[in-house]
C-alpha cells in the first residue's frame, strides 16, 4: 500500500539520550485478538500465499518480483519465427485472395488459433524487417510488394469479420480424413478425432464435445454424435466471391454478379453441411464402440428376452408339474377309495360269512342239546326250537349273533346251552325286543 | 450438450467463471471483462432477476416471468425460499411465502408441491389424464433456479459456464453452505468459493480502478426485500476482518412495500365505498403487492409515481399518484428502523460512528433517497457514504454483490479447487488481530505530544506498514519513539459563554418579535450540538530509537513489521539515505 506522508513532525533528541546501536526496545505489544479473516481479495490471496510459502512480506516481494520478470521474458521469447519462403517474398500484393495470410505473418503453426495479441505483434515484427524504407537502405528503392502482403493479412486476420471469412476457406488448417489405409494400422480415435478437432473450429456452440477414445461412455459417445449431426456452424464462403465490379456502368452486370456469388454462397455451404454430413457418417460406419453399444443394447434386450422365455418355461413346467402332482393324487385317492370299497365288502362279505357261521353255531348248539328234549327230537320240536333260534337270531344283530355264537360254542351240555340260551331270551324279553311268549321252545 | 458433465474439479485453463448473487427475493449474475466487472442481464434484460420459479401448464419460467404469475398462478409458483436451504422445517419462517407455494414438511425437509408437468391432453386440448401435482424439496427448487441462472449467463457469454463464486449471508451456517453448494453442483456449477455478502460489497468498490488500498473501518447495510443484514468490515491493507454483524428481518423492502399497500387500499376504499378491501382477496392482494413494488422503485427515482391497477378489487380499476415526500412520511417508522440497526451494530463492534470511515449501501432497498439521507444524519460528514443518491460515482447498490462475486471468480479462477481449499482452510483465515494502534509520537504545533497511528487497530498480523514523518524543520537529531494507542471519542460540551450569548440576545430580542423563532431555534441547536471529535491517546511506550543528522526539511521514514507471534521490527532511516536504525520487540 502507498506510504503515507504526515506534516507534523517528530520530536527532536532530547540531550544525553543514547542506547546500543540507536534502538532501545521497552514494551511488548499487548495481546491480540483472535479473529477470522475473509478469504476474498487480491489482498487475501497475497496473505494466503505467504502463510502457505512461509514468507515473509520481503521474500515474497522479491519471489513476486521475479515471476513477474520471467514472463516478460517468456513472452519475448514465445514470439516463433518461421523461414520465410523465396517464392512467398515474391508475391504480388494485388492477388491478396490467395494469399496464405498466416503464412504472410510467420504464424502457420497457429492460424485459426492465434491470438490477436499474437497477430499484432507477428505484424510488427514482420514490418520491423520488410518496411520498404530498410528495403531503400540496402540499396532496393520501390520494392514493397511484400510490405503491402503483410499489410493485406494483417488488415484481413485483425477484422474479425474478414478473419472468419478467410478461416472459412482457409485449406491449410483442415485435417483430411483418415483413407482406409490409413485407418487399417489402427489408431482410429486419434485420427478422427484430429479430424474433428480442426472442424471443431467452425462451432457457434463451445465447448465441442471430443471425440474420446476406446473407453468413452455410451452417452459420450452419443452425445458427440448428436452434437456433430447438428452442426451449427459459422463457416461461409463470401471470400470466394468473385469480384463485382463496382463501377457504375452497368448495374444489371453487378447485381448479375452479385446475385451469382450469393447462390455460389449457398451452394458451397451446402456442400460444406454435406460434406461434414457424409464425414460423420464415414466415421459412424467404422466406429467400433457404436458397434459395441448396439451389441451390449442388444445383448441387453436379448438377455431380457431369454430371461422372460426362461421363465416361461419354468412357469409352464411348474404347471405341468403341479398338474401331474394332482392328478396323480387324485388317482391314489381313487385307487384308495376302491381299495377301501373292497376291504368293507369284503368285511362286510367275512361279517356275512361270520353271521351265517355264527348262526350255525347257534343252529348247531340247540342240535347238540338235542333240541332239550330227551331222546330223538320229534320233527316239531325240531321246528318250534329251530323257529325259535331263528326268530333270535333276527332280533339281534351279527355282534350278538357272534357273542351268543361264542358263548355257545364248546358247550356240548344241553342244560349249559339251554341256559345259554334262557338267558339270551330273557335279555331280549328285559330290552323289549321280543314279546313274552313269543319264545317258547327255547323258554321252556 | 449434456447436463451431467462432472463439475467438481474443473480443470481451472477449462473453465469460465461467473459470479452469482443468489438472493432471497433477486438473484444477480456477473462476470469480468478486462478486470472490469459487468451484471449480465437475462433474456428479459434484467439485471435483478427475482428469485422465483413458476409452473404453467408444464412450462418452468422464472425471474420477471414467473414474478407476474404471482397474480394468476400462485399455487405453482415458489418465491422466497433461498433461506430455506440446509434448514429443518421447523425452523423456517414461512411468512413471505403466503401468496406463493407454501412450504411443506416432508419428513423435515423444507417442500413445495407445484404441478410442473402438463397434464395429458387430446388434440383439442381436452384433458385426457390429470398428472399429479409433485412435491419438490427446496434443493431440487434451488437447483431448477440456479441452472435457468447460469443458463442465461451461459447464453449470455456464448459459452457454458463451469464454476461460479456465489455470495451468501454472513450467518449461513455449515449446513446451510452445504445444501447451497450441493444444490448448485446438481444444477452442474462448479462453486469455487462461497463469499460474504457484505466482504463482496466491499471488494466490488475497492476493485475500483481508482480506488486506493487504505486502512478503513467499513459499515456494508445489505438492505434486501426480506432482510437487511447490516456488518462492520475493518479493512486493513486490502484484507477484511467481519467485527459484527446483525441480522434483521422486521426492516426491509417488503416492510416499505406493505406501507404503500395499506396506504393505496385506504384510499382505494375512501373512493368506492361499496367495494371490497383488496387486502381481503389473495388475488387482489397480489396486484396490491406487485404495483406497490413498482412504486417504491418509482419512487427511489423521481419525485413522484404513479400507481394503477386494472380490476384491483370488484372489478374496479384504480389510479393514484403519490409524491416522494408523502411515501416518507407514511414510511417514517420504518425508514428509522434502518438507522437504528445501522447504529446497533457500530456499537455491537465497540466502535463509535467516528469510528467509521466508509458506508457502503447495497441491496435493493438501498436505492430509496431517504435511507441515505437518515443515515448521513448519524454519520460524520468525514464519512464517505456510498449510495446512489448521497454519491455520484456510487455503484448501483443491487449490482455490488455479484460484481464482487465476479472479480473474485476472476481472481481464484486460475487455482486449483484444492488450492482455493487449503487457502482458505482455517489455519491460513485465523490470525491475530492487534488490538490497539501502533504508532510513533510526534510534535504539534501547540508543542502538544500527538499519536501518529502507522498500523491501525484489528489489523491481521503478519502486517507491514511505512509511514514518512516529517523532523523537525531545523533538522538534526530526532527521537522515533514507537508506542501504543488507542482512540477514545472526545465529547465537548458547548461552552456556558455561548448560553449567555444567547439568552443576551433572547433578552434584546424579547421586544423584536420577528426574530423571536429565529432565535429560539438557534438556542436549541446550541444546546443540543455537542462536539464530539475521535482522539487518539497514546499508550505504553514499545521502544525509543535515534536518528541521527537529518538534513534540514528531511523525512523520516519508518516501517512498522508486526509478525505472526506478534514480534515486531522497527526500521527507521531518512529519507533518501542509507543505513537506519533497526531493532526487534
Amino acid at each position: 500500500m502507498a506510504t503515507t506522508v504526515i506534516p507534523i513532525p517528530l520530536p527532536a533528541l532530547p540531550e544525553g539520550w543514547a542506547a546500543e546501536k540507536d534502538f532501545k526496545p521497552i514494551g511488548k505489544l499487548t495481546e491480540a485478538t483472535q479473529r477470522t479473516l475473509e478469504p476474498v481479495g487480491p489482498h487475501f490471496l497475497a496473505h494466503a500465499r505467504r502463510a502457505r510459502h512461509k514468507r515473509t512480506f520481503s521474500e515474497d516481494d522479491r519471489i513476486q518480483a521475479q515471476e513477474r520478470a520471467k514472463k516478460v521474458e517468456d513472452d519475448n521469447e514465445s514470439e516463433i519465427s518461421e523461414p520465410e519462403d523465396s517464392m512467398m517474398l515474391q508475391r504480388d500484393a494485388k492477388d491478396w485472395k490467395s494469399q496464405d495470410h498466416y503464412k504472410v505473418l510467420g504464424l502457420s503453426k497457429y492460424r485459426w488459433k492465434a491470438t490477436e495479441e499474437q497477430i499484432k505483434k507477428a505484424h510488427r515484427k514482420k514490418v520491423l524487417k520488410h518496411h520498404p524504407d530498410k528495403k531503400a537502405a540496402a540499396g532496393r528503392v520501390d520494392d514493397d510488394n511484400f510490405f503491402k502482403c503483410i499489410q493485406k493479412a494483417t488488415e484481413v486476420l485483425l477484422d474479425p469479420t474478414k478473419r472468419r471469412q478467410f478461416d472459412s476457406v482457409d485449406e491449410e488448417a483442415d485435417v483430411e480424413p483418415p483413407t482406409k489405409k490409413q485407418l487399417a494400422k489402427g489408431n482410429f480415435y486419434k485420427l478422427w478425432g484430429s479430424v474433428f478437432k480442426s472442424e471443431a473450429r467452425f462451432s457457434k456452440v463451445h465447448p465441442v464435445p471430443t471425440f474420446g477414445d476406446d473407453k468413452s461412455t455410451k452417452e459420450e459417445v452419443e452425445n458427440f454424435y448428436n452434437f456433430w449431426y447438428n452442426f451449427d456452424s459459422w463457416r461461409s464462403f463470401e471470400y470466394l466471391d468473385e469480384d463485382v465490379p463496382d463501377d457504375n456502368e452497368n448495374r444489371d452486370q453487378k447485381r448479375h454478379m452479385e446475385r451469382k456469388n450469393a447462390n455460389a454462397r449457398k451452394k458451397k455451404k451446402a456442400e460444406d453441411n454435406a460434406r461434414l454430413r457424409k464425414l460423420l457418417d464415414d466415421c459412424s460406419a467404422g466406429d467400433e464402440r457404436i458397434k459395441r453399444f448396439r451389441q451390449e443394447a442388444n445383448a441387453a434386450k436379448n438377455k431380457k428376452r431369454l430371461e422372460r422365455e426362461a421363465a416361461e418355461k419354468k412357469a409352464a413346467e411348474d404347471a405341468a408339474a403341479a398338474k401331474e402332482a394332482a392328478e396323480k393324487a387324485a388317482k391314489e385317492a381313487e385307487e384308495k377309495a376302491k381299495q377301501d370299497r373292497d376291504a368293507s365288502k369284503k368285511a362286510k362279505e367275512a361279517a356275512k360269512n361270520a353271521v351265517k357261521k355264527n348262526k350255525r353255531v347257534l343252529r348247531g348248539s340247540v342240535k347238540d342239546a338235542n333240541y332239550f328234549v330227551e331222546g330223538d327230537a320229534s320233527a316239531s320240536v325240531i321246528d318250534a326250537v329251530l323257529g325259535d333260534v331263528e326268530l333270535v337270531q333276527a332280533k339281534i344283530d351279527a355282534d350278538e349273533i357272534a357273542e351268543l355264537a361264542g358263548k355257545l360254542n364248546g358247550l356240548k351240555v344241553a342244560d349249559e346251552i339251554k341256559g345259554v340260551w334262557k338267558a339270551e331270551v330273557e335279555r331280549l324279553v328285559g330290552a323289549g325286543k321280543i314279546k313274552e311268549g313269543e319264545i317258547k321252545a327255547l323258554n321252556a | 450438450m449434456s447436463e451431467s458433465v462432472a463439475q467438481a474439479g474443473t480443470a481451472p485453463e477449462d473453465r469460465t467463471v461467473i459470479g452469482i448473487t443468489f438472493g432471497n427475493s433477486n438473484s444477480s449474475i456477473a462476470f469480468t471483462v478486462d478486470d472490469k466487472a459487468e451484471v449480465i442481464a437475462n433474456e428479459d434484460g434484467d439485471r435483478q432477476i427475482p428469485t422465483i420459479l413458476s409452473y404453467v401448464d408444464g412450462d418452468e419460467y422464472y425471474g420477471q416471468q414467473a414474478k407476474a404469475f404471482l397474480v394468476r398462478n400462485p399455487k405453482n409458483t415458489v418465491a422466497y425460499f433461498r433461506d430455506f436451504l440446509g434448514k429443518d422445517f421447523k425452523s423456517i419462517d414461512p411468512t413471505h411465502n403466503h401468496a406463493s407455494a407454501h412450504p411443506q414438511d416432508v419428513d423435515g425437509v423444507v417442500s413445495f408441491t407445484v404441478k410442473d408437468k402438463d397434464d395429458k391432453k387430446d388434440e383439442e386440448g381436452e384433458v385426457i389424464e390429470e398428472v399429479a401435482a409433485s412435491t419438490l424439496s427446496v434443493h431440487e427448487v434451488a437447483t431448477r433456479y440456479l441452472r435457468r441462472l447460469v443458463g442465461s449467463a451461459s447464453d449470455y457469454l456464448g459459452k457454458k459456464v463451469t464454476s461460479a463464486v456465489i455470495t451468501v449471508p454472513t450467518n449461513f451456517n455449515d449446513k446451510q453452505k452445504e445444501a447451497l453448494i450441493a444444490a448448485a453442483n446438481a444444477a452442474g456449477i462448479e462453486v469455487l468459493q462461497l463469499i460474504s455478502e457484505p466482504v463482496a460489497a466491499v471488494l466490488a468498490y475497492d476493485a475500483r480502478p481508482e480506488a486506493e488500498v487504505e486502512d478503513k473501518i467499513v459499515v456494508v447495510a445489505e438492505l434486501g426485500g426480506t432482510r437487511s443484514d447490516v456488518a462492520v468490515v475493518a479493512s486493513r491493507g486490502g484484507m477484511y476482518t467481519i467485527l459484527a454483524t446483525a441480522h434483521d428481518y422486521e426492516f426491509a423492502g417488503v416492510a416499505l412495500d406493505k406501507v404503500l399497500m395499506d396506504h393505496f387500499a385506504k384510499e382505494f376504499l375512501k373512493r368506492n365505498s361499496s367495494a371490497a378491501d383488496p387486502r381481503e382477496n389473495a388475488k387482489s392482494l397480489a396486484k396490491l403487492r406487485l404495483e406497490a413494488e413498482a412504486t417504491k422503485k418509482a419512487l427511489s427515482i423521481g419525485a413522484n409515481a404513479s400507481f394503477s391497477v386494472e380490476s384491483l378489487s370488484d372489478g374496479i380499476d384504480f389510479a393514484s399518484t403519490i409524491n416522494r415526500l408523502r411515501y416518507e412520511t407514511i414510511a417514517r417508522s420504518v425508514l428509522e428502523g434502518f438507522n437504528r440497526l445501522v447504529e446497533s451494530v457500530v456499537k455491537k463492534a465497540g466502535l463509535d460512528v467516528l469510528d467509521v470511515d466508509e458506508v457502503i449501501l447495497s441491496g435493493g432497498t438501498s436505492h430509496t433517497p431517504r435511507i441515505a439521507q437518515n443515515l448521513s444524519n448519524i454519520f460524520p460528514s468525514s464519512t464517505r457514504l456510498l449510495a446512489p443518491s448521497t454519491n455520484p460515482s456510487a455503484i448501483n447498490p443491487s449490482e455490488l454483490q455479484a460484481r464482487g462475486a465476479a472479480l473474485q471468480a476472476s481472481l481464484i479462477q486460475e487455482y486449483d479447487a484444492a488450492d482455493i481449499d487449503q487457502s482458505t482452510h482455517a489455519a491460513v483465515t485465523t490470525v491475530s488481530h492487534i488490538a490497539n494502534a501502533i504508532g510513533v509520537v510526534s510534535v504539534n504545533e501547540a508543542g502538544e505530544e500527538t499519536f501518529i497511528p502507522i498500523v491501525y487497530p484489528e489489523t491481521a498480523v503478519p502486517a507491514r506498514r511505512t509511514v514518512h514523518i516529517a523532523a523537525p524543520k531545523a533538522g538534526g537529531d530526532v527521537l522515533v519513539k514507537v508506542v501504543e494507542g488507542n482512540t477514545h471519542i472526545k465529547v465537548t460540551k458547548p461552552e456556558p459563554k455561548v448560553k449567555e450569548e444567547v439568552s443576551k440576545s433572547a433578552t434584546v430580542e424579547d421586544a423584536d418579535d420577528e426574530n423571536e423563532d429565529d432565535s429560539d431555534f438557534s438556542d436549541d441547536e446550541e444546546e443540543e450540538e455537542e462536539k464530539r471529535e475521535k482522539v487518539w491517546k497514546i499508550g505504553s511506550t514499545l521502544a525509543e530509537a535515534a536518528i541521527r543528522g537529518v538534513k534540514k526539511g528531511g523525512k523520516v521514514e519508518v516501517t512498522v513489521n508486526v509478525h505472526a507471534d506478534l514480534s515486531v521490527i522497527v526500521t527507521t532511516r531518512e529519507v533518501g539515505a542509507k543505513g537506519g536504525v533497526r531493532g526487534q520487540l
